[in-house]
C-alpha cells in the first residue's frame, strides 16, 4: 500500500537542459544530457532535445541526481507546530534535496493510535510539499510496556514502528515487537542507548568532556545497545533498522552481524559525519547538542569508512527542530536536537565528497537509493518512464549556512559554515517542490 | 587576558576560562594582587580605583567564599555593587538567565560576576551584555579565580609555581576546581598529578597533561597536596563512585601519616573534615587553607582591577602606581 502522502500540486512540465547526471542505477556517472519531463514523468533523457513549447531549464554547469530520502526526520507534529509543522518541515526537505521523508513518531500525543496517525495522513494531504511518511510507536506512549495495535497500525499506513528518542529498554519487549513486525511486514527501525550508561550525559566521553567537566556519553552506552538488539534480531530472524549510529564500536557490530547474515540496515547523520565532538568547547547547544552526541575524530573516521563500505546503508538527517529561547540556555540545560534538511547534501558533499574522502555516487546511493531500499520505498530514478523525483545541484556555489531557513527553527549544526553545494530544483512526485530564486530565470 | 569576543556586541575581555589567560597575563594579575596586598594591611582598607563603576555579582549556586570575596573586592576598590541571588529573585518566577541578564544589563553595570549550577552558563551572559563577565565558577567546568588565588597562595608559601609536583586529589570528575587548576599550574611550569578513585578521575584526562594515579601512596613525592571536596550534590543518584564515604577516606583521605611536614596542603573549600581530609591535617602548619580565602581577595580585586583598565607590560607596578596616591587621598 501507499504509505507515503503529500498535497496535490500540478505535474511538472519542463525540459532539463544541459546537467551533468549521476545515478549510479542506471549506470549514469556525470554524463551530460538533456531531461524531458512530461506531466511528472521522466519522458525523455537525451542529448539535444527539442523545448517543445515547454519551459526550459538551462543546468548547463549543474548536476542532477536521483532525489533524496531522509528515513529520520522530527516534523513535530502533531503538539509542538510552533517548532515545525508538516508544511515547513517538507518545505526545508524540499529546499534540501529530498524527494521523500519519514517522520517520527515521539510528538504529543504520540502516534500511536490509527487516529492520530490518520490524522497526521490528512494533514499531509493537504500540506506535505513532498511526499510524507509516518512511523507509530513501538510501545504505547514510548514508556517501553505494553505494544501498540501494530497491525491496526500498518493497516492504517504507517510506514513502520520505531520509539525513537529513547531506547526499547526492556529486552523482553524488543523481541515481541520483533515477532510480531512479521504480522504487519514493516521494519522496526532503533534508537540504541543503554540508560544506564548514558545518565546525566552531555557530550561524548572523551578527551573533550574530560576538560570541559560535561558528563560524557561513552560509544559503548550506543554500541551495547546495538549489540544486543542484533543478537535478538538473528535469533528471531527479522529485519531491524538502527537509528543515528555514532560510535566506532557500533560499526563493528552492524559489520560482523551483516557478515553474520542479521538484515539490518542502520543510518548515520551528517552531522556525525561531518562534525566531532571539539565543536562542544564553544557550549553553543544549539549547534552541538544532540543525542547521540557529536563523537571524537576516531569515531568519525569510522563512520565515514562505513558509510564507504556500505556498512551503513543510509545518511538520515535526525532533523530535530527546537524553540529558539530553549536553546538559548545554558549548555547543561538545552534539549538535544539539530536541524538538518537543509544543509544535509551540502555538508556531506562539502566534507566527504570534496576532500575526495567518498565519492559522490556512494553519497547520493546512501541519501536516495540506500533509504528507498531500507524501508522498501519506491527508488527515485534517473530513467525514462520514471516518475520525476530529482534534485538539481549547483555544486560549485559556495554558501554560508543563516537564517531564515524553510524549517520554522533555527538550531542548525551547520550554523555560520560556508557550505558547497546547494540543490537549486527539486522535482517531487512528478511536482516541482522547490526552486532556488535564482534559478528561475 | 585573551579577548573572548560575543557575536554582535563590541570585544569585551572576560575571564570564563583559564584558557582565556596566557603566562604574562597570569603574572600581570598576581603582580597586580601582590600590589593590593599592601592596601589590605592599612588602617583604611578602601582604595576608590573603582568609583562609579558597578559590578553585579549573580549567584544561582550557593556560596560563602566566593560571593563574600567578590563583593569586598569590588568594595574595596569602591564600586557599586549589587548582589543577586537566584532565591528570591525572578529567577524564583521562572525567568531564564537571558531575561535576568538583559534587565541586569539595563543599569549598564561594568562587570557581571556570575555563578551557574551548569557549564557554559558565563558563555550565554556575553551573548547578552556589555558587561566584562566574570566566571565565579559554572557547573564542573571552570572557576578561574579560584585558580588565581591557588597560584598566588603557592608563590607566597614557596616562592615559585615553576618545576613543582602538585597532587590533585580526590573527586576530579566533578571539580571545575581541579579542570581550571590543571590548566593554570601546567601553564605556569608545575606538573600535576590527579589522585583518586577510577570513578572519579575523568576518562581521558591524561590529554589534559597531566599524570593519573589512584594510590593515595604517590603523594609522598609532591610538594602539594591539594585536596578536593566530594561534591555529593553533584553525584548522580545511585551512580555508586564509591561503595561507601568510610571506604573512600580509608583509601583516598589525606590524613597525618601520608603528609610530611615540607608539604603545603591546600583546599578550596568547604571542606568536609573526616572524608576527604582528616581535621588534624587541616588545622596543621602545613595547611594552607586559610591563606586560600585571604589570597581570594586581592586575587579578585586584580582581577576586577586589570578588566577594567587597559593591561600593562609593568604589571603589579602599575596597579600599585593607580593605587597608592588614590589610597592617601581617601586615607
Amino acid at each position: 500500500m501507499e504509505r507515503l502522502t503529500h498535497r496535490e500540486a500540478p505535474p511538472a512540465n519542463l525540459l532539463i537542459s544541459g546537467a551533468r547526471l549521476f545515478d549510479g542505477d542506471s549506470g549514469l556517472e556525470g554524463v551530460q544530457l538533456d531531461v524531458r519531463v512530461v506531466d511528472g514523468t521522466i519522458a525523455e533523457i537525451g542529448s539535444d532535445l527539442e523545448a517543445d513549447g515547454v519551459e526550459t531549464v538551462d543546468a548547463a554547469g549543474l548536476t542532477m541526481t536521483p532525489g533524496l530520502i531522509d528515513p529520520h526526520v522530527h516534523l513535530r507534529t502533531p503538539g509542538d507546530e510552533d517548532e515545525e509543522d508538516i508544511a515547513s518541515g517538507t518545505r526545508a526537505a524540499a529546499a534540501g534535496g529530498f524527494v521523500a521523508i519519514l517522520a517520527m513518531p515521539n510528538t504529543d500525543p504520540v502516534v500511536d493510535s490509527a487516529a492520530v496517525l490518520g490524522g497526521l495522513i490528512e494533514r499531509a494531504g493537504e500540506q506535505a510539499a513532498v511526499p510524507t511518511g509516518f512511523f507509530a510507536a513501538i510501545s504505547r506512549g514510548l514508556e517501553g510496556r505494553e505494544l501498540v495495535d501494530m497491525a491496526e497500525l500498518a493497516a492504517r499506513g504507517a510506514a513502520g514502528f520505531s520509539d525513537d528518542g529513547r531506547p526499547v529498554e526492556r529486552a523482553g519487549m524488543l523481541r515481541r515487537a520483533l515477532q510480531y513486525s512479521r504480522v504487519t511486514g514493516l521494519k522496526l527501525t532503533l534508537h540504541e542507548e543503554d540508560m544506564t550508561l548514558t545518565a546525566g550525559s552531555q557530550m561524548h566521553e572523551g578527551a573533550v568532556s574530560a576538560e570541559l567537566g560535561l558528563h560524557g556519553y561513552p560509544g559503548i552506552g550506543e554500541s551495547v545497545m546495538v549489540g544486543r538488539d542484533l543478537q535478538i534480531a538473528r535469533y528471531e530472524h527479522a529485519p531491524l533498522h538502527l537509528c543515528h549510529i555514532s560510535a566506532a564500536e557500533s560499526v563493528a557490530e552492524i559489520r560482523r552481524a551483516k557478515k553474520l547474515g542479521v538484515d539490518v540496515t542502520a543510518e548515520v547523520s551528517p552531522h556525525h559525519l561531518c562534525l566531532t565532538d571539539e565543536l562542544v568547547r564553544d557550549l553553543d547547544p544549539a549547534v552541538s547538542k544532540m543525542n547521540p552526541p557529536l563523537r571524537s575524530a576516531a569515531d568519525r573516521a569510522a563512520l565515514i569508512e562505513a558509510l564507504a563500505d556500505g556498512t551503513l546503508d543510509c545518511i538520515a538527517t535526525d532533523h530535530a527542530p527546537h524553540r529558539t529561547h530553549e536553546k538559548e540556555v545554558p549548555f547543561e540545560a538545552a534539549p538535544n536536537g539539530v536541524i538538518g534538511l537543509e544543509t544535509a547534501f551540502a555538508a556531506v558533499y562539502t566534507e566527504l565528497v570534496a576532500p575526495g574522502l567518498v565519492s559522490l555516487s556512494t553519497v547520493i546511493e546512501r541519501m536516495s537509493a540506500g533509504p528507498a531500499r531500507a524501508f522498501d520505498l519506491p527508488v527515485p530514478a534517473l530513467r525514462t518512464g520514471a516518475p520525476a523525483d530529482l534534485a538539481l545541484w549547483d555544486l560549485s556555489e559556495s554558501w554560508v549556512v543563516a537564517p531564515p531557513y524553510a524549517s520554522r527553527s533555527r538550531n542548525c549544526a551547520f550554523a555560520g559554515r560556508t557550505l558547497q553545494g546547494r540543490c537549486t530544483i527539486t522535482i517531487a512526485a512528478g511536482t516541482v517542490a522547490h526552486r532556488l530564486a535564482e534559478v528561475a530565470r | 587576558m585573551d579577548l573572548y569576543p560575543p557575536t554582535g556586541l563590541p570585544r569585551r575581555r572576560h575571564l570564563l576560562s583559564i584558557s582565556d589567560l596566557d603566562r604574562a597575563d597570569v603574572e600581570r594579575l598576581l603582580e597586580t594582587a601582590e600590589g593590593f596586598e599592601s592596601v589590605m594591611q592599612r588602617d583604611v582598607k578602601k582604595v576608590p580605583t573603582l568609583r562609579g563603576r558597578t559590578v553585579v555579582n549573580l549567584f544561582f549556586e550557593s556560596s560563602t567564599r566566593t560571593s563574600s570575596s567578590f563583593e569586598l573586592a569590588a568594595k574595596r576598590l569602591s564600586a557599586d555593587t549589587i548582589s543577586v541571588k537566584a532565591s528570591g529573585s525572578s529567577v524564583d518566577k521562572g525567568e531564564s538567565l537571558k531575561d535576568t541578564i538583559l534587565t541586569l544589563s539595563a543599569y549598564d553595570p561594568d562587570v557581571i560576576v556570575i555563578r551557574h549550577p551548569q557549564a557554559g552558563a558565563p558563555a550565554i551572559v556575553t551573548r547578552h551584555t556589555d558587561a566584562h563577565v566574570v566566571n565565579a565558577g559554572d557547573g564542573k567546568h571552570q572557576h578561574p579565580t579560584q585558580s588565581l588565588l591557588d597560584l598566588y597562595t603557592i608563590r607566597k608559601a614557596v616562592g615559585k609555581v615553576e618545576g613543582l609536583q602538585v597532587a590533585i586529589v580526590g573527586d576530579v570528575l566533578h571539580s571545575r576546581v581541579a579542570r581550571s587548576n590543571i590548566q593554570a599550574l601546567t601553564m605556569l611550569g608545575a606538573h600535576v598529578t590527579l589522585v583518586g578513585p577510577p570513578t572519579l578521575i575523568p576518562r581521558e584526562a591524561a590529554a589534559m597533561g597531566v599524570t593519573i594515579s589512584h594510590s593515595i601512596d604517590d603523594l609522598a613525592e609532591v610538594d602539594v597536596i591539594y585536596v578536593l571536596r566530594m561534591q555529593r550534590e553533584r553525584m548522580l543518584e545511585g551512580a555508586n563512585y564509591v561503595p561507601s564515604l568510610r571506604e573512600y577516606s580509608a583509601l583516598w583521605g589525606v590524613t597525618p601519616d601520608r603528609v610530611r611536614p615540607s608539604q603545603l596542603v591546600m583546599h578550596p573549600g568547604p571542606i568536609n573534615r573526616g572524608v576527604e581530609i582528616s581535621a588534624e591535617v587541616a588545622d596543621s602548619a602545613s595547611s594552607r587553607i586559610v591563606d586560600q580565602v585571604r589570597a581570594g581577595l586581592v586575587t579578585r580585586m586584580a582581577v576586577l582591577y586589570d578588566l577594567l583598565t587597559e593591561p600593562t607590560t609593568t604589571g603589579g607596578q602599575a596597579a600599585l602606581r593607580a593605587v597608592e596616591p588614590a589610597g592617601q587621598e581617601v586615607a
